[in-house]
């Protein structure tokens, strides 16, 4: 028994302060990023989503440019995204998808722009894969406290205007009809999520923001049928996948010959799709007959 | 649910269309229409299909700007509108994956314009099972509403809108993909909502025969114009050959209406509008 | 501008490009597949860093991923929400890559111009495959012209005449990654959506007639590249900036036209709650 527990846990893993911190930080954003995610699942968001995430990391580049803190520009910059994404986009799906597309195609050449304009003033390479990728274990113990602050910030947002959104996501007519100011409580929630991915951009990076914002929530929807449930359960889904993601990670430096670690946001998205195809599997057991989505989402 | 102090008087209308214009796309849909529905009346809004029945409930509802005239629901004009209007659409595509029991989505009914989180309340649950009870749909409350028939759906979302106690209830062509026995289920049950709530109802068709028995009123829209009263005063051919802009005769055939249009001697006879319902 | 060699490849290259863009973006457009169009690029990105750590040709590692991504989208697409599908694709893909780019060192040279473009380093050697590439991805649109169109406006109709949606999506898909894969080491990864976004769209704001939308694409895909270009001779700045902000104008000022078109027509003004229907949005519902 003690074998096998030395060979899950590798030595000096429990007592690692990286392990630590990045446990702490992982599970706190995997949380908000749950509860944000369910919602953004529910209303087609996924590419909102994501996109929010690049906006956010020209947001950090142009932090990088002027010298301001991260923080300011990774949420700062994804507010006004999340804002001109809320006020081009219509009601219809694709049309909106098209906006959040021009908004990101935006952000994107902005990106180009300050990354360039950085490296003529000489100070960081590779900074594209840093902004892209980001990495769980460099974020420091100073961030934490913004972490949390922030995650409050989208969770107490969110809380706020769940059920109007709820109402709102269902039948915006139904919802209008019994007065929720439909347009309002949408960039409420727009901007929950950006603030909820420009922290999990800033804090884990860009592709761990986007696949705990979207895994986790969907795997939790296909196996819930209660959105209080949906919600808990894709904190428990995100939050394992991301301690155990931190486990392989740490541990995978211990394999092979090389003592090259696996980097952690690798470990994270295979645990966090192998969820997400259980539950797949588990929601087919229980209604074999298979729901054609087509053109939805 | 706090109710609103009402300034106006037991006598006055509920709903109070004026001279309501809408034009789309450079098409006159509706063309200063206006009538009048008091508490407790169940109103048809009969039209054939694309004569702009759906245009006049958005407008209604305050989801579409009308370009003259003005509704006034409860006596307050103004949109959005202050007053909670129950709202049963032609076609809610609930979405498969929305987490929601048949329960959750009558409950959501009752406190979903409400913001922050919900704490439980036995109140509340006491009121979701009556409306389950109400409106037949105990045997699938636990199911998750994308899984449901469509005549399922709507019995839901006819739950979800009157348990939010509306003094004015809109229901979009719910007899549309409804079989006849169903159909009749809920005409029925909304005519004594009606009566027993005095909620205001209006109900639009295209086929207004399942619905003749009830009606206390009906309102008949065709080429744009409107015409309100009681059946036996608008169902003549006088008034609908003046409102289709050419002559239509109306036909009583075994206690049914049929509408029809051409001329009777000669030419070919169509049915023009509202037909006959089958049996 | 025009004498200097490398600059005349830079003209040639673009103008490819850009009608290769603006041909299978009007689909994209037509289809709602935008965020598959941003997610097959990015994933390709990917492959090149896959390619490099087996010391293979970083464009075969990018079509490869590209290839992948669209049957993973295609496939699962159906069964599950495709939105959510394609976010789950990206990171996949996007993780590999991670991995990847953790055992080389050699491949970081690359990267940003993998991402955002280098059209004025493309050599003339570079120029006849991705020509070559640019016909077959428009004569395969051409081969499937119909039941595409089919069933990217009336789905169900084009099921019941033995249409598999499903086949043209993934053969669509399919192309979207044979056109990223051959003009990322143009525009790069990140920017090539933006060529098949923007332009269309603004189009289709202008017109509602498929073909001419098509070719009004083509144009302001053009118009964009060699602006872009032009710009990025100029100033110095990446071309990568100005294609990205000047697509997102095109779109702007699309948009802005239909809504003045549609004030001129006499008919109400819109409340502020209710949708803006554009001449796009009219034909998306068809």
């Amino acid at each position: 028994m003690h074998q096998l527990l030395d060979a899950v846990f590798e030595p000096g893993f429990f007592a690692s302060p990286q392990v630590h911190i990045a446990a702490t930080i992982g599970g706190v954003v995997a949380i908000v990023s749950a509860v944000t995610g369910v919602f953004t699942v529910m209303r087609g968001q996924s590419f909102g989503g994501h996109a929010l995430g690049d906006v956010s990391a020209a947001g950090g580049s142009a932090a990088l440019l002027v010298g301001l803190t991260p923080v300011a520009g990774f949420v700062g910059l994804g507010i006004v995204g999340a804002a001109a994404m809320d006020m081009i986009g219509v009601r219809r799906l694709r049309s909106r998808d098209l906006a959040t597309g021009v908004v990101l195609g935006s952000a994107i050449g902005l990106t180009a722009l300050f990354l360039y304009l950085t490296s003529t003033r000489g100070t960081t390479t590779g900074a594209p894969q840093q902004i892209l990728f980001g990495s769980i274990f460099t974020t420091t113990s100073s961030t934490i406290p913004v972490v949390a602050i922030l995650a409050a910030v989208a969770l107490g947002a969110i809380a706020m205007v769940c059920r109007p959104l709820l109402l709102a996501t269902m039948s915006p007519d139904i919802a209008t009809a019994r007065g929720v100011p439909v347009r309002l409580v949408g960039l409420v929630y727009m901007l929950a999520l950006a603030v909820s991915v420009g922290l999990s951009s800033l804090a884990i990076g860009a592709i761990l923001s986007t696949a705990l914002l979207i895994g986790p929530p969907a795997a939790a929807l296909r196996v819930t049928n209660k959105v209080v449930w949906s919600v808990t359960v894709a904190c428990l889904f995100g939050v394992a996948a991301t301690w155990i993601g931190i486990l392989l990670s740490y541990d995978s430096f211990y394999w092979g010959a090389s003592h090259q670690a696996l980097p952690v946001s690798f470990f994270i998205v295979a645990a966090v799709i192998a969820t997400y195809l259980l539950a797949g599997l588990v929601a087919r057991q229980r209604a074999p007959a298979a729901v054609d989505h087509g053109r939805a989402g | 649910m706090a109710e609103d102090t009402i300034i106006s008087g037991p006598g006055s209308p509920v709903l109070d269309v004026e001279g309501v214009s809408v034009t789309l796309s450079g098409r006159e849909i509706l063309d200063k229409v206006s009538f009048q529905i008091r508490a407790g009346e169940f109103t048809g809004l009969i039209g054939p299909n694309g004569a702009g029945k759906t245009t006049l409930l958005r407008v209604v509802l305050g989801l579409q700007r009308p370009g003259g005239g003005q509704v006034s629901v409860v006596g307050r004009t103004g949109s959005p509108r202050q007053q909670p209007i129950g709202y049963v659409p032609q076609k809610v595509l609930l979405d498969p994956d929305l987490p929601m029991r048949a329960r959750d989505l009558i409950a959501l009914g009752a406190d979903g314009s409400r913001y922050g989180l919900r704490l439980p309340s036995r109140q509340r649950n006491e009121a979701v099972r009556e409306m389950l009870h109400a409106v037949d749909a105990d045997l699938f409350a636990d199911a998750r509403v994308g899984n449901l028939s469509g005549g399922e759906q709507q019995r839901v979302l006819l739950a979800q809108a009157l348990i939010s106690r509306p003094r004015l209830l809109l229901l979009d062509e719910p007899l549309a993909n409804l079989d006849l026995r169903s159909g009749q289920e809920i005409v029925s049950l909304l005519a004594r909502i009606a009566r027993e709530q005095q909620i205001a109802i209006l109900l639009s068709a295209h086929e207004m025969n399942p619905l003749l028995p009830v009606l206390d009123r009906i309102v008949y829209l065709a080429g744009g114009r409107a015409a309100s009263g009681t059946t036996s005063e608008v169902i003549t051919t006088e008034r609908l050959s003046a409102l289709y802009g050419h002559h239509v005769e109306v036909l009583r055939v075994n206690g049914r209406v049929l509408v029809v249009a051409g001329d009777p001697v000669g030419g070919a006879a169509a049915a023009a509008g509202p037909a006959a319902g089958a049996g | 501008m025009f004498a200097v060699g490398f600059m005349t490849n830079a003209w040639i290259t673009g103008t490819i490009v850009a009608v290769v863009a603006g041909v299978v973006g009007h689909f994209v457009v037509l289809r709602g597949s935008a965020f598959p169009a941003h997610a097959i690029p990015k994933g390709a990105f990917a492959g090149a860093a896959g390619a490099s750590l087996l010391g293979l040709n970083t464009l075969l590692g990018m079509a490869v991923f590209a290839l992948l991504g669209a049957l993973g989208i295609g496939t699962l697409g159906r069964r599950d929400r495709r939105d959510v599908v394609t976010a789950l694709a990206l990171v996949m893909m996007l993780a590999l890559g991670a991995a990847f780019l953790s055992r080389t060192t050699e491949y970081e040279a690359q990267v940003y111009s993998l991402l955002f473009g280098e059209i004025l380093g493309v050599n003339t050697g570079e120029i006849l495959p991705v020509a070559l590439l640019g016909v077959l991805c428009i004569v395969a649109l051409a081969v499937i012209y119909r039941p595409l169109m089919m069933s990217s406006v009336a789905p169900e109709v084009a099921e019941a005449r033995g249409i598999s949606t499903q086949r043209v999506e993934i053969l669509f898909l399919l192309i979207v990654a044979l056109a990223t894969a051959m003009t990322i080491p143009v525009v790069g990864t990140l920017l090539i959506f933006s060529l098949m976004i923007g332009p269309p769209a603004a189009a289709r704001s202008l017109t509602s007639r498929p073909l001419i939308a098509m070719v009004l694409s083509v144009c302001i895909a053009l118009v964009t590249v060699w602006l872009s270009i032009a710009a990025s001779y100029l100033y110095n700045w990446p071309v990568g900036f100005f294609v990205g902000t000047v697509s997102a104008l095109s779109y702007g000022l699309g948009r802005g036209w239909a809504a003045w078109q549609h004030r001129q027509r006499r008919s109400v003004a819109w409340p502020a709650g209710a949708p803006v229907a554009t001449a796009a949005d009219r034909l998306a519902e068809r």
